[in-house]
């Protein structure tokens, strides 16, 4: 066939395949045509069959052949948006050439089978020649729209399986990110030795961790709560916490009643306190503060979560980034441009790191 | 023989208490000396009291389990042997692995009575042989136990997949960026959140840990020297060893003397 590189090979061979697979499915088409040409002259099935086949096959053969040619040879200028259709200003070129030719070579053939000698396009008539032309282009290009719609709706659904596949694998990774194991082993080895100690305290503790639970499966899945059940689940999990830092974790939030009941993506704040612990108060010796403060400026509602801790440090490999990133995309998705995560030095004189939400008050 | 002492350093006051209270019920001998709460405490209190066994909690505040481990075992007096170390982790799974190889102990958040009870008895075995008259060979078996600990992919330097190498230090000086292309350097030294880096003309600091930077660094020209030094192998002119034992570098063209500490000692070795 053609002199091919090794790496264009493998990846030629799928295209090159189907192409055979095509081929036989229309030499069967050709076979069908000329029992459709033999019901009306019966006696003439074997010389309808003898031009049909392979003209049909010629005209296909040329016009396929073409088009993945013409789609390499473009894709090896360029990046293409479908790597085996080269666009119609092409395809109309290849369909016009690959017609003539494959007519021309499949006539040539009937003569040589049938041993007959009818003139080939060439010799007929200027407008004979023209209009059997743009006959044989009719099912040339039907089969060519055909593809083209087909390949098209096979992208489309490939894409839309490539989505739903990216979409449960940031679902699991929110999972994955809210229930740290570092942080539910910790917790856990915390409870089993305060069954002992102090069952009254252990309840409360098991309790508050019940609650995180159920809020971390629901917030992975999609929809809304309001803002003082967001307080209440962040005030468990720094409850939590703060069995196992003690004195070394203070904690303030602050929620105004007419705030309460606005709504906002479950544990949406989880991460930006996570964080504050993890990255802020967590490597400090002598711990620190965490103050959670909503506020509403117009129309705005904005949320503020700061810490007194070790503060910003240059972005590192851990995982700050998936934090703050998914906060970002869940506030894409739902909010677009209208919504936005800052993340920034606290500047009065504690230190520590300051991060604001702001989100659109819907009517 | 005396009672056997160890220190617990566990920055939860809940798991600390649990845990010194399953040891005296799983171990009545052993005398708990000190109970401290950050690494850096854990270090200072472990190179006073001499403890024969820490339990190393991993996640700790200021210095982690393993860079005290590190320093423990740099600081402790020559001739020696090093405390039996024991890390107590909720989930680390490439410390777990590292541990593994390094055949390092380790405990695992809740503290099962079971599996305690099982580390106790090694670590009664590893005492029971210390006491026996051969004591050199169980501070280098304690040294290399700890080098390959330190030395296990993934541990040190946050990433677990090996970093792209450097080719240049970008060193912010004032508003400008200095360029020091890393052949240059001839050492890093760490200092508290910064690194100094030494070139022949001049020091620059930037702003990460020597931890991080480390996995960046070609491990056959940069080499540790001590926690707190890396240095470029071809700038070192001689390796000197004074009458304690203790080994220092001179370097090619600059003044500056490091010292090596035990845990990389045996890099300096006669052909």
């Amino acid at each position: 066939m053609l002199p091919m590189t090794p790496a264009a090979d493998t990846l030629a061979t799928s295209p090159w395949r189907s192409f055979a697979w095509r081929g036989l499915k229309v030499l069967a088409i050709g076979i069908g045509i000329a029992l459709l040409f033999a019901l009306a002259q019966p006696h003439k099935l074997g010389v309808s069959m003898a031009y049909a086949v392979p003209i049909t096959f010629g005209c296909w053969f040329f016009i396929d052949a073409g088009r993945l040619l013409t789609a390499r040879w473009l894709q090896r200028r360029g990046p293409m948006a479908h790597p085996q259709w080269p666009g119609w200003p092409w395809m109309a070129g290849v369909l016009l050439v690959g017609t003539v030719l494959g007519y021309q070579v499949g006539h040539t053939v009937g003569n040589l089978v049938t041993g007959h000698n009818a003139p080939g396009l060439l010799f007929e008539g200027p407008v004979r020649a023209v209009s059997l032309v743009a006959f044989s282009l009719v099912p040339g290009v039907l089969a060519t729209y055909f593809f083209y719609t087909r390949s098209r709706l096979a992208t489309i659904a490939a894409q839309a399986q490539e989505a739903q596949r990216h979409a449960a694998q940031a679902q699991l990774r929110l999972l994955e990110s809210q229930l740290e194991p570092h942080m539910l082993f910790n917790t856990l080895a915390n409870l089993r030795v305060l069954i002992a100690l102090d069952p009254p305290r252990a309840q409360a503790m098991l309790d508050q961790l019940i609650a995180f639970l159920r809020a971390t499966l629901n917030a992975s899945r999609a929809g809304q709560h309001a803002l003082s059940a967001e307080f209440s689940r962040i005030a468990d999990y720094l409850a939590l916490m703060n069995v196992r830092m003690g004195e070394r974790l203070q904690t303030q939030l602050i929620l105004p009643d007419e705030l309460a009941s606005l709504p906002v993506p479950p544990l949406l704040l989880q991460p930006l306190v996570e964080n504050s612990i993890r990255h802020g108060l967590e490597p400090k010796v002598e711990g620190g503060r965490i103050e959670l403060e909503a506020s509403r400026e117009g129309d705005v509602l904005v949320l503020r979560v700061r810490d007194t801790g070790s503060g910003l440090s240059e972005p590192s490999a851990d995982g700050t980034h998936f934090g703050l990133q998914q906060v970002r995309e869940r506030l894409a998705t739902l909010y677009g441009e209208r919504a936005g995560l800052q993340l920034e030095a606290a500047d009065d004189g504690r230190g520590g790191t300051l991060a604001t939400i702001r989100l659109p008050i819907a009517p | 023989m005396n009672a056997p002492t160890a220190l617990i350093a566990e920055d939860e006051a809940l798991l600390a208490a649990h845990l010194q209270a399953e040891l005296a019920r799983l171990w009545p001998d052993l005398r708990v000396v000190a109970n401290v709460s950050h690494g850096a405490a854990a270090v200072e209190q472990s190179l006073a009291l001499r403890p024969d066994i820490v339990f190393l909690d991993i996640r700790m505040p200021g210095m982690d389990g393993l860079e005290a481990a590190q320093a423990i075992g740099e600081d402790w007096p020559e001739g020696e042997a090093p405390p039996l170390l024991v890390f107590v982790t909720a989930y680390d799974q490439y410390a777990l692995q590292a541990f593994e190889q390094a055949a390092v102990d380790y405990v695992l958040k809740p503290v099962q009575p079971e599996r305690l009870a099982q580390t106790c008895a090694r670590l009664r075995a590893a005492l029971e042989r210390r006491s026996e008259p051969q004591g050199g060979a169980t501070v280098e078996s304690a040294l290399s136990q700890l080098r390959a600990l330190l030395g296990a992919p993934g541990l040190v330097g946050a990433a677990a997949s090996p970093a792209a190498r450097l080719n240049v230090i970008q060193a912010g000086v004032g508003t400008a960026i200095h360029m020091v292309p890393v052949q240059e350097v001839l050492y890093f030294e760490a200092a508290d959140k910064y690194v100094r880096v030494i070139t022949a003309e001049r020091e620059h600091l930037i702003r990460t840990s020597l931890r991080e930077l480390l996995p960046q660094l070609d491990p056959d020209r940069f080499w540790q020297v001590h926690r707190g030094t890396v240095v470029r192998s071809d700038a070192i002119a001689s390796a000197l060893r004074d009458e304690s034992g203790k080994l220092t570098l001179v370097l090619r063209g600059h003044g500056d003397k490091l010292a090596v500490s035990r845990l990389y000692a045996h890099r300096f070795k006669p052909m």
